[in-house]
């Protein structure tokens, strides 16, 4: 079975779904006995989901306009 | 455009809008600079996230977002198309934006170089099972400065590197690539900043936090 040590030097690999079959197949039997390990694997695991759920939030428009501006003024420096 | 200073004409903003960015790039080569203005409505906003991410600072993402449009848009010509033109837009950022991290820390020597020491033992204190709906607890608004919060609290060798792999969801190669860093050092910084991360979100994130209010009942 994994060290609890083994098991953080594989989570990253687990989280990506990158591990091989055995590999995959010992980071899972590690987190199914070890109580501690699996509430780091599941807390990390939600990490990447809250972030990656997270939109953008909106650019004000002023900020909008400007970039417009700088286009248009870089472009009529250089006549596009 | 309804978004634009000065916006093009009605029958121009509707078939550009509908175009991918493969299109619009090669619309912009051919000098219609109505499409790179698709390009930047298009992109503006994760651009914004990521500038502001990297310098941890507003003012300094905003000089950013626009640096790095302008020159992209400058150099369109050389954009060959081997690689997406979000992650060709992305990699102009990151440049833009580590130059100016650099620049307002000079005297505090931000690096990206420097090697990853220590262990991630070290990394896991907090052993606390999560609440399953902490949007329920936090409105949108506190949610997303929570996370903005902890991802600007970590070292710059860590949030770039989570930012760009998690957040932006480039591969590891890619991420190596544009940060030019070995494959293995994005591995193990992307370790410890998920572990940071994991460590300053469980305070918020942890079971029972949203009964706090009624813990005198």
């Amino acid at each position: 079975m994994l060290s609890c040590k083994d098991f953080l030097g594989w989570l990253n690999d687990y989280l990506d779904e990158t591990a091989d079959d055995q590999v995959k197949a010992q980071v899972k039997e590690h987190i199914t006995n070890c109580p501690n390990c699996w509430v780091v694997y599941d807390t990390t695991k939600k990490t990447l989901q809250v972030y990656k759920g997270m939109e953008p939030k909106e650019v004000p428009e002023s900020l909008r306009n400007r970039l417009m501006e700088a286009l248009l003024k870089k472009c009529g420096g250089t006549g596009c | 455009m309804a978004t634009s200073g000065t916006p093009p004409s009605a029958e121009s903003a509707l078939p550009l809008a509908g175009l991918d960015d493969t299109a619009l790039v090669a619309q912009t080569q051919a000098g219609n600079v109505d499409a790179f203005a698709e390009l930047m409505r298009r992109h503006d906003r994760k651009i914004l996230r990521l500038a502001r991410h990297i310098t941890g600072n507003q003012e300094d993402a905003e000089d950013v977002l626009q640096e790095s449009f302008l020159n992209a848009f400058s150099h369109i010509g050389n954009f060959a198309g081997n690689s997406k033109f979000y992650t060709w837009l992305v990699r102009i950022t990151v440049n833009q934006a580590l130059m100016k991290l650099r620049k307002r820390k000079s005297d505090k020597q931000v690096s990206l170089d420097e090697p990853v020491q220590g262990d991630t033992d070290d990394l896991v204190r907090e052993i606390a099972v999560w609440d399953e709906t902490p949007e329920r607890t936090y409105s949108q608004e506190e949610m997303r400065r929570i996370l903005d919060d902890a991802i600007e609290s970590l070292e710059p060798i860590y949030r770039t590197v989570f930012v760009l792999r998690d957040v932006e969801e480039l591969s590891t190669e890619e991420t190596a690539q544009t940060l030019e860093i070995s494959v293995p050092a994005v591995k193990s910084r992307l370790l410890r900043a998920r572990l940071q991360l994991r460590e300053k979100l469980t305070k918020f994130f942890r079971r029972g936090k949203g009964d706090d209010a009624f813990a005198f009942l």
